[in-house]
Protein backbone atom coordinates (compact mmCIF):
# COMPACT_ATOMS: atom_id res chain seq x y z
CA UNK A 1 0.00 0.00 0.00
CA UNK A 2 1.50 3.42 -0.96
CA UNK A 3 -0.02 4.70 2.24
CA UNK A 4 3.22 2.79 4.64
CA UNK A 5 5.40 3.97 2.01
CA UNK A 6 7.68 6.15 4.07
CA UNK A 7 9.12 8.16 1.00
CA UNK A 8 6.28 9.79 0.07
CA UNK A 9 5.10 11.22 3.98
CA UNK A 10 7.52 13.85 4.30
CA UNK A 11 6.21 16.07 1.15
CA UNK A 12 2.59 14.99 1.93
CA UNK A 13 3.25 16.60 5.65
CA UNK A 14 4.70 19.84 4.44
CA UNK A 15 1.79 20.00 2.29
CA UNK A 16 -0.59 19.73 4.65
CA UNK A 17 0.96 21.95 6.93
CA UNK A 18 1.21 24.89 4.22
CA UNK A 19 -2.12 24.48 2.69
CA UNK A 20 -4.03 23.91 6.04
CA UNK A 21 -2.26 26.79 7.39
CA UNK A 22 -3.12 28.94 4.06
CA UNK A 23 -6.68 27.37 4.71
CA UNK A 24 -7.11 28.70 8.52
CA UNK A 25 -5.90 32.01 7.58
CA UNK A 26 -8.47 32.30 4.68
CA UNK A 27 -11.46 30.80 7.29
CA UNK A 28 -10.46 32.89 9.55
CA UNK A 29 -9.96 36.30 7.46
CA UNK A 30 -12.08 36.23 4.37
CA UNK A 31 -14.64 33.43 4.42
CA UNK A 32 -16.24 33.45 7.77
CA UNK A 33 -16.18 36.88 8.88
CA UNK A 34 -19.02 37.77 6.38
CA UNK A 35 -21.14 34.81 7.99
CA UNK A 36 -20.32 36.08 11.42
CA UNK A 37 -21.66 39.26 11.07
CA UNK A 38 -24.69 38.63 9.11
CA UNK A 39 -25.55 36.38 11.35
CA UNK A 40 -25.13 38.56 14.21
CA UNK A 41 -27.05 41.23 12.51
CA UNK A 42 -30.07 39.62 12.02
CA UNK A 43 -30.00 37.98 15.71
CA UNK A 44 -29.86 41.92 17.04
CA UNK A 45 -32.51 42.83 14.14
CA UNK A 46 -35.08 39.58 15.58
CA UNK A 47 -33.92 40.92 19.11
CA UNK A 48 -34.68 44.53 18.40
CA UNK A 49 -38.44 43.64 16.64
CA UNK A 50 -38.60 41.42 19.27
CA UNK A 51 -38.11 44.10 21.70
CA UNK A 52 -40.02 46.16 19.71
CA UNK A 53 -43.32 44.30 19.76
CA UNK A 54 -43.08 43.79 23.34
CA UNK A 55 -43.06 47.59 24.02
CA UNK A 56 -45.64 48.05 21.59
CA UNK A 57 -47.89 44.86 23.25
CA UNK A 58 -47.53 46.36 26.78
CA UNK A 59 -48.57 50.24 25.17
CA UNK A 60 -51.59 48.22 24.02
CA UNK A 61 -52.23 46.75 27.16
CA UNK A 62 -51.57 50.29 28.88
CA UNK A 63 -53.95 51.64 26.60
CA UNK A 64 -56.94 48.68 27.12
CA UNK A 65 -57.04 49.10 30.59
CA UNK A 66 -57.04 53.08 30.50
CA UNK A 67 -59.85 52.79 27.99
CA UNK A 68 -61.23 50.43 30.44
CA UNK A 69 -60.74 52.67 33.84
CA UNK A 70 -61.91 55.03 31.71
CA UNK A 71 -65.28 53.40 30.63
CA UNK A 72 -66.08 51.99 34.32
CA UNK A 73 -65.77 55.64 35.61
CA UNK A 74 -67.74 56.94 32.91
CA UNK A 75 -70.48 54.12 33.86
CA UNK A 76 -70.11 54.91 37.36
CA UNK A 77 -71.24 58.44 36.66
CA UNK A 78 -73.48 57.87 34.03
CA UNK A 79 -75.17 55.44 37.00
CA UNK A 80 -74.77 58.31 39.74
CA UNK A 81 -76.40 60.77 37.50
CA UNK A 82 -79.28 58.54 36.69
CA UNK A 83 -79.84 57.71 40.51
CA UNK A 84 -79.86 61.72 41.02
CA UNK A 85 -82.59 62.44 38.95
CA UNK A 86 -84.42 59.12 39.60
CA UNK A 87 -84.66 60.64 43.50
CA UNK A 88 -85.11 64.06 41.89
CA UNK A 89 -88.17 62.95 39.69
CA UNK A 90 -89.65 60.66 42.63
CA UNK A 91 -88.90 63.39 45.48
CA UNK A 92 -90.87 65.97 42.78
CA UNK A 93 -93.88 62.87 42.10
CA UNK A 94 -94.04 62.61 46.02
CA UNK A 95 -94.69 66.35 46.70
CA UNK A 96 -96.84 66.97 43.94
CA UNK A 97 -98.94 64.04 44.89
CA UNK A 98 -99.61 65.49 48.54
CA UNK A 99 -100.00 68.95 47.14
CA UNK A 100 -102.75 67.52 44.96
CA UNK A 101 -104.63 64.91 47.32
CA UNK A 102 -104.12 68.58 49.92
CA UNK A 103 -105.90 70.54 47.01
CA UNK A 104 -108.39 67.84 46.24
CA UNK A 105 -109.34 67.96 49.94
CA UNK A 106 -109.84 71.37 50.66
CA UNK A 107 -112.12 70.85 47.30
CA UNK A 108 -113.76 68.47 48.85
CA UNK A 109 -114.24 69.79 52.56
CA UNK A 110 -115.94 73.37 50.49
CA UNK A 111 -118.40 71.19 48.19
CA UNK A 112 -119.33 69.20 50.95
CA UNK A 113 -120.12 72.91 52.84
CA UNK A 114 -121.48 74.00 49.98
CA UNK A 115 -123.76 70.87 49.75
CA UNK A 116 -124.58 70.79 53.82
CA UNK A 117 -125.67 75.17 53.21
CA UNK A 118 -127.99 74.57 50.09
CA UNK A 119 -129.35 71.75 51.59
CA UNK A 120 -130.35 73.47 54.70
CA UNK A 121 -131.59 76.88 52.70
CA UNK A 122 -134.00 74.20 50.64
CA UNK A 123 -135.20 72.66 54.11
CA UNK A 124 -135.79 76.40 55.11
CA UNK A 125 -137.47 77.07 51.72
CA UNK A 126 -139.57 73.86 52.26
CA UNK A 127 -140.93 74.85 55.75
CA UNK A 128 -141.86 78.38 54.42
CA UNK A 129 -143.48 76.99 51.23
CA UNK A 130 -145.13 74.26 53.45
CA UNK A 131 -146.44 76.82 56.19
CA UNK A 132 -147.80 79.19 53.19
CA UNK A 133 -149.11 75.86 51.72
CA UNK A 134 -151.07 74.72 55.43
CA UNK A 135 -152.00 78.24 55.34
CA UNK A 136 -153.69 78.30 52.34
CA UNK A 137 -155.13 74.87 52.61
CA UNK A 138 -156.70 75.25 56.27
CA UNK A 139 -158.09 78.53 55.20
CA UNK A 140 -160.04 77.15 52.47
CA UNK A 141 -161.28 73.98 54.23
CA UNK A 142 -161.71 75.70 57.30
CA UNK A 143 -162.13 79.03 56.07
CA UNK A 144 -160.44 80.39 59.11
CA UNK A 145 -157.43 81.86 59.18
CA UNK A 146 -154.83 80.41 61.68
CA UNK A 147 -151.76 82.36 62.96
CA UNK A 148 -148.91 81.92 60.48
CA UNK A 149 -146.59 81.37 63.59
CA UNK A 150 -148.78 78.46 64.88
CA UNK A 151 -149.23 76.77 61.36
CA UNK A 152 -144.88 77.43 61.40
CA UNK A 153 -144.55 76.02 64.55
CA UNK A 154 -146.69 72.98 63.68
CA UNK A 155 -145.01 72.59 60.19
CA UNK A 156 -141.87 72.32 62.03
CA UNK A 157 -142.79 69.73 64.59
CA UNK A 158 -144.21 67.30 61.91
CA UNK A 159 -141.13 67.88 59.89
CA UNK A 160 -139.23 67.07 62.86
CA UNK A 161 -141.16 64.24 63.70
CA UNK A 162 -140.75 62.92 60.45
CA UNK A 163 -136.97 63.15 59.53
CA UNK B 1 -5.91 -3.79 -14.82
CA UNK B 2 -4.87 -1.25 -12.13
CA UNK B 3 -4.55 -2.88 -9.59
CA UNK B 4 -7.05 -1.57 -7.00
CA UNK B 5 -4.45 0.16 -4.68
CA UNK B 6 -3.32 2.01 -7.68
CA UNK B 7 -5.51 5.26 -6.61
CA UNK B 8 -3.76 6.08 -3.39
CA UNK B 9 -0.30 6.17 -5.47
CA UNK B 10 1.79 9.76 -4.68
CA UNK B 11 2.37 11.26 -8.31
CA UNK B 12 4.85 13.83 -8.21
CA UNK B 13 3.47 16.99 -10.21
CA UNK B 14 6.39 19.60 -9.60
CA UNK B 15 9.78 17.64 -8.14
CA UNK B 16 10.91 19.74 -5.16
CA UNK B 17 14.01 18.77 -3.23
CA UNK B 18 14.91 20.76 -0.25
CA UNK B 19 18.13 19.11 1.40
CA UNK B 20 17.68 15.65 0.32
CA UNK B 21 14.31 15.62 1.42
CA UNK B 22 11.34 14.89 -0.99
CA UNK B 23 8.78 17.90 -0.50
CA UNK B 24 7.38 17.66 -4.32
CA UNK B 25 4.17 19.10 -5.11
CA UNK B 26 2.08 15.99 -5.53
CA UNK B 27 -1.11 14.65 -6.70
CA UNK B 28 -2.09 14.79 -3.03
CA UNK B 29 -1.30 18.04 -2.67
CA UNK B 30 -3.16 19.25 -5.37
CA UNK B 31 -6.17 18.09 -4.31
CA UNK B 32 -6.23 19.49 -0.94
CA UNK B 33 -5.33 22.96 -2.76
CA UNK B 34 -8.33 22.06 -4.94
CA UNK B 35 -10.83 21.92 -1.25
CA UNK B 36 -8.93 24.61 -0.58
CA UNK B 37 -10.36 26.75 -3.68
CA UNK B 38 -13.30 24.99 -3.60
CA UNK B 39 -14.61 25.78 -0.07
CA UNK B 40 -12.93 29.25 -0.26
CA UNK B 41 -14.41 29.92 -3.29
CA UNK B 42 -18.14 28.60 -1.91
CA UNK B 43 -18.03 31.05 1.10
CA UNK B 44 -17.13 34.39 -0.66
CA UNK B 45 -19.31 33.44 -3.93
CA UNK B 46 -22.44 32.89 -0.65
CA UNK B 47 -21.29 35.78 0.87
CA UNK B 48 -20.91 38.47 -2.17
CA UNK B 49 -24.58 40.27 -2.11
CA UNK B 50 -25.62 38.65 1.59
CA UNK B 51 -28.69 39.66 2.91
CA UNK B 52 -30.58 39.83 5.76
CA UNK B 53 -33.09 37.07 4.30
CA UNK B 54 -30.47 34.44 2.75
CA UNK B 55 -30.81 32.79 -0.55
CA UNK B 56 -30.04 29.29 -1.27
CA UNK B 57 -26.36 29.62 -1.65
CA UNK B 58 -25.81 31.33 1.21
CA UNK B 59 -28.41 29.59 3.36
CA UNK B 60 -25.95 26.78 2.24
CA UNK B 61 -22.90 28.69 3.74
CA UNK B 62 -24.77 29.91 7.24
CA UNK B 63 -26.15 26.09 7.56
CA UNK B 64 -22.61 24.79 7.53
CA UNK B 65 -21.41 27.94 9.72
CA UNK B 66 -24.02 27.33 12.45
CA UNK B 67 -23.50 23.30 12.06
CA UNK B 68 -20.33 23.94 13.01
CA UNK B 69 -20.43 26.69 15.64
CA UNK B 70 -23.36 24.73 17.22
CA UNK B 71 -21.01 21.82 17.56
CA UNK B 72 -18.22 24.07 19.13
CA UNK B 73 -20.66 25.81 21.46
CA UNK B 74 -21.97 21.95 22.71
CA UNK B 75 -18.89 20.34 22.85
CA UNK B 76 -16.33 23.16 24.33
CA UNK B 77 -18.49 25.92 24.93
CA UNK B 78 -18.24 29.73 25.11
CA UNK B 79 -14.04 28.78 25.60
CA UNK B 80 -14.05 27.40 22.52
CA UNK B 81 -14.65 30.45 20.29
CA UNK B 82 -11.07 31.01 19.36
CA UNK B 83 -10.50 27.84 18.07
CA UNK B 84 -13.59 28.27 15.63
CA UNK B 85 -12.18 29.04 12.73
CA UNK B 86 -9.57 25.94 13.15
CA UNK B 87 -12.46 23.69 13.90
CA UNK B 88 -14.68 24.93 10.79
CA UNK B 89 -11.35 24.60 8.37
CA UNK B 90 -10.56 20.85 9.56
CA UNK B 91 -14.25 19.79 9.07
CA UNK B 92 -14.40 21.64 5.75
CA UNK B 93 -11.12 20.59 4.63
CA UNK B 94 -12.05 16.90 5.44
CA UNK B 95 -15.13 17.18 4.39
CA UNK B 96 -14.06 18.23 0.70
CA UNK B 97 -10.88 15.92 0.89
CA UNK B 98 -13.08 13.09 1.83
CA UNK B 99 -16.38 13.85 -1.22
CA UNK B 100 -13.41 15.06 -3.89
CA UNK B 101 -12.20 11.55 -3.75
CA UNK B 102 -15.19 10.26 -4.65
CA UNK B 103 -15.18 11.83 -8.31
CA UNK B 104 -13.28 9.26 -10.51
CA UNK B 105 -10.11 9.63 -11.39
CA UNK B 106 -9.09 12.22 -8.31
CA UNK B 107 -7.32 11.65 -5.61
CA UNK B 108 -7.91 11.00 -1.93
CA UNK B 109 -5.98 12.69 0.23
CA UNK B 110 -7.56 11.85 3.15
CA UNK B 111 -7.29 8.08 2.76
CA UNK B 112 -3.19 8.52 3.96
CA UNK B 113 -2.12 7.71 7.31
CA UNK B 114 0.36 10.61 6.87
CA UNK B 115 -2.61 13.42 6.41
CA UNK B 116 -4.65 12.22 9.03
CA UNK B 117 -2.10 11.09 11.57
CA UNK B 118 -0.18 14.54 11.06
CA UNK B 119 -3.22 16.73 11.46
CA UNK B 120 -4.19 13.75 14.96
CA UNK B 121 -0.77 14.33 16.14
CA UNK B 122 -0.79 18.04 15.69
CA UNK B 123 -4.41 18.17 17.40
CA UNK B 124 -2.97 16.02 20.51
CA UNK B 125 0.15 18.15 20.89
CA UNK B 126 -1.83 21.33 20.56
CA UNK B 127 -4.60 20.48 22.96
CA UNK B 128 -2.01 18.74 25.40
CA UNK B 129 -0.14 22.12 25.28
CA UNK B 130 -3.47 24.22 25.65
CA UNK B 131 -4.32 21.94 28.64
CA UNK B 132 -0.68 22.41 30.45
CA UNK B 133 -1.12 26.26 29.57
CA UNK B 134 -4.49 26.29 31.35
CA UNK B 135 -4.17 24.18 34.34
CA UNK B 136 -0.79 23.46 35.07
CA UNK B 137 0.13 20.33 36.66
CA UNK B 138 -3.73 19.84 37.50
CA UNK B 139 -4.02 18.99 33.84
CA UNK B 140 -2.66 15.61 35.13
CA UNK B 141 -5.90 15.08 36.95
CA UNK B 142 -7.11 14.28 33.23
CA UNK B 143 -6.01 10.46 34.07
CA UNK B 144 -8.04 10.21 37.04
CA UNK B 145 -11.56 10.14 36.31
CA UNK B 146 -13.58 12.38 39.24
CA UNK B 147 -15.81 10.31 41.77
CA UNK B 148 -13.36 7.59 40.95
CA UNK B 149 -12.21 5.51 44.64
CA UNK B 150 -9.26 6.51 44.87
CA UNK B 151 -7.94 2.72 45.95
CA UNK B 152 -9.05 1.80 42.26
CA UNK B 153 -6.34 4.76 40.53
CA UNK B 154 -3.17 2.32 40.15
CA UNK B 155 -5.73 0.52 38.12
CA UNK B 156 -7.43 3.61 35.83
CA UNK B 157 -4.68 6.20 35.70
CA UNK B 158 -2.26 3.65 33.25
CA UNK B 159 -5.48 3.31 31.34
CA UNK B 160 -6.78 6.55 31.46
CA UNK B 161 -2.90 7.26 30.16
CA UNK B 162 -2.75 4.69 27.79
CA UNK B 163 -6.12 5.83 26.01
CA UNK B 164 -5.32 9.67 25.97
CA UNK B 165 -1.75 8.41 23.84
CA UNK B 166 -4.33 6.31 21.54
CA UNK B 167 -6.05 9.17 21.12
CA UNK B 168 -4.03 10.87 17.86
CA UNK B 169 -4.09 7.08 16.86
CA UNK B 170 -7.35 6.02 16.69
CA UNK B 171 -7.90 10.00 15.48
CA UNK B 172 -6.31 9.29 12.82
CA UNK B 173 -7.18 5.44 12.08
CA UNK B 174 -10.42 5.95 11.43
CA UNK B 175 -10.73 8.14 9.14
CA UNK B 176 -7.58 6.49 6.89
CA UNK B 177 -9.02 3.07 7.37
CA UNK B 178 -12.38 4.13 6.14
CA UNK B 179 -11.84 6.10 3.22
CA UNK B 180 -8.89 3.64 1.81
CA UNK B 181 -11.54 0.58 2.78
CA UNK B 182 -14.24 2.40 1.48
CA UNK B 183 -12.50 3.31 -2.16
CA UNK B 184 -10.39 0.17 -2.64
CA UNK B 185 -14.17 -1.77 -2.17
CA UNK B 186 -15.33 0.50 -4.73
CA UNK B 187 -12.73 0.32 -7.29
CA UNK B 188 -12.99 -3.88 -6.98
CA UNK B 189 -16.74 -3.76 -7.73
CA UNK B 190 -15.98 -1.62 -10.83
CA UNK B 191 -13.30 -4.22 -11.54
CA UNK B 192 -16.39 -6.69 -11.46
CA UNK B 193 -18.48 -4.28 -13.90
CA UNK B 194 -15.26 -3.79 -16.88
CA UNK B 195 -14.54 -8.30 -16.22
CA UNK B 196 -18.68 -9.40 -16.35
CA UNK B 197 -19.31 -7.44 -19.32
CA UNK B 198 -22.99 -8.25 -19.79
CA UNK B 199 -23.34 -9.65 -16.03
CA UNK B 200 -21.55 -6.45 -15.11
CA UNK B 201 -24.83 -4.64 -13.74
CA UNK B 202 -25.01 -6.58 -10.48
CA UNK B 203 -21.57 -5.21 -9.41
CA UNK B 204 -22.59 -1.94 -11.15
CA UNK B 205 -26.16 -1.51 -8.74
CA UNK B 206 -23.81 -2.59 -6.05
CA UNK B 207 -20.96 0.40 -7.00
CA UNK B 208 -24.33 2.41 -7.00
CA UNK B 209 -25.45 1.53 -3.97
CA UNK B 210 -22.10 1.65 -2.41
CA UNK B 211 -21.10 5.25 -3.80
CA UNK B 212 -24.60 6.36 -1.56
CA UNK B 213 -22.74 4.60 1.39
CA UNK B 214 -19.50 6.00 0.76
CA UNK B 215 -20.73 9.87 0.59
CA UNK B 216 -22.52 9.36 3.80
CA UNK B 217 -19.04 7.85 5.07
CA UNK B 218 -17.50 11.14 3.59
CA UNK B 219 -19.40 13.34 5.79
CA UNK B 220 -19.74 11.25 8.90
CA UNK B 221 -15.94 10.70 9.11
CA UNK B 222 -15.03 14.31 8.58
CA UNK B 223 -17.47 15.26 11.37
CA UNK B 224 -16.39 12.26 13.69
CA UNK B 225 -13.13 13.98 13.34
CA UNK B 226 -14.30 17.05 13.64
CA UNK B 227 -16.35 16.37 16.80
CA UNK B 228 -13.54 14.41 18.84
CA UNK B 229 -10.77 17.27 17.94
CA UNK B 230 -13.93 19.39 20.02
CA UNK B 231 -13.55 16.67 22.91
CA UNK B 232 -10.00 17.10 23.56
CA UNK B 233 -10.33 20.84 23.26
CA UNK B 234 -12.48 20.72 26.19
CA UNK B 235 -10.98 18.33 28.06
CA UNK B 236 -7.94 20.57 27.44
CA UNK B 237 -10.11 23.50 28.60
CA UNK B 238 -12.24 22.45 31.11
CA UNK B 239 -10.18 19.10 32.33
CA UNK B 240 -13.52 16.44 32.85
Amino acid sequence: MPQFDPSVWPTQLFWLAVLFIILVVLMAKVALPPIAEILEEREARIDDQLRKAENLKRDAEDAAEAYEKTLSAARADAQAVLQAVRDEAHAEASRRGAELSQKLHAELATAEARIAEARDGAIAELKDVATDLVGSITERLAGERYDRAKIAATVDAVMREAA
Amino acid sequence: MASPLHQFEIVELAPIHIGGVNLSYTNSALWMTIAIIVVTTFLVVAMTNRQLVPGRLQSMAEVLYEFIGQMVKDNVGSAGRPYFPFIFSLFVFFLLGNLLGLIPYSFTFTSHLAVTLGMAVFIFLATTVIGFAKHGLHYFSLFLPGGAPIFLAPLLVPIEILSYFMRPLSLALRLFANMTAGHTLMKVFAGFVAMMGVFGVVPLVFVVALFGLETLVAFLQAFVYTILTCIYLNDALHLH
